[in-house]
């Protein structure tokens, strides 16, 4: 029941994939799940939890990532334009240089994958802040938890994909994106399917850049090593600490992103989630989904006992009105 | 109804097989008359509701959900998954809770109620699935996670197997009431035979997927407000669960006894009000347990400034007028004996199980979202098929009470179960 379909990850891209297995690109690996009910076993039975600590997974080693720069950002939308042409969708109503657009707050859907908001900075209104934004590539990703298909994978690049001809359309992985991203095309009757950014997985293994990235005329977006991103980032606000708010947002939020943001104004104002946990977040089923095993193992012979319990005093009660009758007849 | 055998051993030749159905179908009337027996105001309201979804129903599935719905990325489930699903299946452990009482538990006096229990269980089972046939983007693709991929760190999943499982163990614990109908003694004998270990897996079963309910919500800490949110989320979900099966179970024997008098044997009317009472008890216990539960999940995770903000006073809403209220009167209940007040107190508990369900999946969903409570108001499309799916439901359950033996015994299959 529950065996996984094992999907090696294609890895003859750069970022080798080690042994170590991902908790969860989108399913536990059977050891993991072996481990887990064994763990969970233990637990019931009071015996110290630490055999699994060390199977920590830390994120796919050396695996690509993306920087975008908001200080950069000019809002021409040259990224969403570029995006709109990779990922072969149609052409919107709106041309990608009409600027009435940043009146409306929109978000990435079935129709764009990105898209570049305009944001009043409070401390200087005559220079706005744009923001863009799209698939975040969870570093262990809710969405990939949470599909009872297992169509999502982590790739050892970074980029999260999937496998639209899996998917059975329940969005449950909408429902556990913290982020609002993957969206439906609730339009089409016959082959709807989730519609997110897959980091332009396609061409990443070629050796080419993202669409946006490539596109971008502004030097916002930056393709790259995660761990090196995270240097340049740091670099960066350390050169400019007045120019940028000390938050590399992604580093941290729910076990880390591959795709990482620094921006002049507070995230918060960006209408980014800043009260996310820390650690990933499938890791708050983790403990549910282990107890299952447990109930299917001591339930049978709990109820079971009551069952016998019943059973027998039915019987005691018999025999003690049988003999009642018995002695009752002889006197 | 006596000529049973007769007709079953008649049904050897062709036409004997199709008076016999026929008759088992129109419950001995003739066609002409059975007709008739259709035309009451409350067939005529159902005729309309269905009628008004039909055109909505095939505008869903030739062109899409968003012709019927307004789920969004931020809103994925509107109101047809609360009511449909998340509300509903607590209501539906009325079988499994009822049926553990009387063979796990030895309750003996449950007896005349197990059939209907569990038949409200196993229908409104599959009413739920029907609303996930209507929600789901490709519902063609529904056994998916059963047979073409698995991904077992799903709560998801978890859900998926164990409700499609326990349908299954469902069919088989009413299996003997239709063996009866159609009058089969051999498979009859052999289907009771095997209850008590498909009662315990369905306790099994039970337990994991109205917990696994609530675990989905675990995965959602940025979205579902903190107040509701808990790490006791999946204990929340069970532990309503259970009265809210005590709650319907009443409410099931109240409308049996009310509109199916005559399809009740004597043994069943007189067993309801002591059945009702001790139900009632029952639910006072369990509510009692799960208000406890509720204030320890604001204890745990220190949420008590919160209950002073505008959805604090909705929290207060749910926990003082919808769990608390329900626990008094179920309380007054057992201490006066008054079945009519517990009663009472199981519609109350019941509309509160759909409150803290809808809570959870609409009203403090995401509820940071710009115009938030504008955008989880369900479409006309949507709440018009809630109404059609609820009008079948009685309809079915009505069809079927009508015909097999559930709230009756059959003399020749006296003491056989």
């Amino acid at each position: 029941m529950y065996k996984r379909n094992n999907k090696p990850p294609d890895d003859n891209a750069a970022p080798k994939a080690t042994k170590e297995s991902p908790k969860n690109s989108g399913g536990l690996s059977r050891r993991k799940f072996l481990s887990a009910s064994l763990l969970a076993g233990c637990a019931a039975l009071g015996v110290a939890k630490q055999a699994g600590a060390g199977n920590e997974f830390k994120g796919w080693p050396k695996s690509y990532g993306m920087l975008t720069d908001f200080t950069a950002c000019v809002g021409c939308r040259g990224c969403e334009e570029a995006c709109n042409k990779a990922n072969g969708m149609p052409q919107p109503e709106k041309s990608f240089d009409d600027e009435s657009v940043f009146k409306e707050d929109r978000w990435p859907s079935a129709a764009a994958l990105t898209v570049v908001n305009r944001f009043e900075d409070p401390k200087d209104p005559s220079r706005p802040v744009y923001r863009k934004i799209q698939c975040n590539h969870c570093l262990e990703p809710a969405c990939a938890s949470a599909c009872p298909i297992h169509a999502y994978t982590k790739t050892p690049e970074g980029a999260v994909i999937y496998d639209a001809d899996l998917c059975f359309g329940c969005r449950y992985c909408v429902i556990a994106c913290p982020f609002n991203i993957p969206g439906y095309d609730y339009a089409s009757a016959f082959e709807p399917k989730i519609v997110k950014c897959i980091m332009c997985y396609g061409k990443i293994k070629k050796g080419e850049l993202p669409a946006c990235a490539d596109a971008c005329p502004a030097g916002a977006i930056t393709f790259g090593k995660r761990e090196d991103l995270l240097k340049l980032a740091r670099q960066k606000i350390m050169d400019n600490p007045e120019k940028y708010i000390d938050h590399i947002y992604g580093e941290r939020e729910v076990g880390g992103t591959s795709w990482l943001y620094i921006s002049g104004v507070p995230f918060e104002q960006l209408g980014f989630p800043t009260d996310l946990p820390k650690k990933p977040l499938v890791e708050l089923t983790e403990g549910y989904l282990s107890s299952v095993p447990v109930i299917f193992t001591t339930f049978p012979a709990i109820f079971g006992l009551v069952y016998g319990a019943m059973k027998h005093r039915d019987k005691a009660e018999q025999k003690e009105k049988d003999h009642d009758h018995h002695t009752e007849g002889k006197q | 109804m006596n000529s049973d055998m007769e007709y079953a051993s008649r049904s050897r030749t062709s036409a004997g097989f199709a008076a016999w159905f026929m008759n088992k179908l129109f419950m001995g009337m003739s066609v002409s008359d059975y007709s008739r027996s259709l035309v009451t105001p409350f067939n005529l309201l159902a005729a309309a509701i269905l009628a008004t979804s039909l055109p909505i129903f095939i505008t869903r599935y030739s062109k899409g959900l968003a012709s019927v719905l307004d789920a969004t990325n931020e809103y994925p489930w509107g109101l047809l998954l609360s009511w449909g699903i998340f509300a509903g299946e607590p209501l539906f452990a009325a079988g499994f809770v009822v049926a553990a009482g009387y063979y796990l538990f030895g309750m003996k006096t449950y007896r005349p109620l197990v059939r209907l229990a569990v038949l409200g269980g196993m229908l409104g089972y599959a009413f739920a699935a029907s609303y996930l046939l209507i929600d789901l983007g490709r519902p063609w693709r529904i056994y998916y996670p059963m047979l073409i991929n698995f991904g077992p760190a799903s709560v998801l999943f978890i859900v998926a197997w164990h409700v499609g499982l326990y349908v299954t163990v469902q069919l088989m614990e009413f299996s003997p009431a239709i063996l009866e109908w159609l009058g089969s003694k051999r498979l009859h004998k052999w289907a009771v035979s095997v209850t008590v270990g498909l009662i315990i897996g369905g306790v099994i079963l039970s337990t994991v997927h109205q917990s696994a309910l609530g675990a989905m919500y675990l995965i959602t800490p940025g979205k579902l407000h903190p107040l509701w949110y808990s790490s006791y989320l999946p204990l929340l979900f069970f532990s309503s669960a259970i009265y809210a099966a005590m709650s319907f179970a009443i409410l099931l024997a109240y409308a049996a006894e009310r509109y199916f008098r005559d399809r009740c044997d004597k043994v069943f009317l007189s067993s309801v009000p002591d059945v009702t009472l001790s139900l009632g008890k029952g639910a006072a216990v369990a509510l009692y347990v799960y208000f406890a539960l509720k204030v320890l999940a604001l204890a745990q995770d220190d949420r008590w400034s919160l209950l002073f903000t505008p959805f604090g006073y909705w929290y207060l809403v749910e926990l003082i007028g919808f769990v608390a209220l329900p626990t008094v009167l179920f309380t007054v209940g057992v201490k006066t004996a008054k079945v009519g007040l517990m009663r009472l107190a199981a519609l109350w508990a019941v509309l509160g199980i759909v409150l803290n369900r809808v809570n959870v999946n609409l009203i403090a969903f995401n509820w940071k979202q710009p115009e938030h409570f504008e955008r989880i108001i369900p479409s006309s499309g949507e709440v018009i098929m809630i109404a059609a799916m609820v009008t079948l439901h009685i309809l079915v359950f009505r069809w079927i009470l009508n015909r097999f033996p559930v709230m009756r015994e059959l003399p020749e299959y006296k003491g056989l179960h």
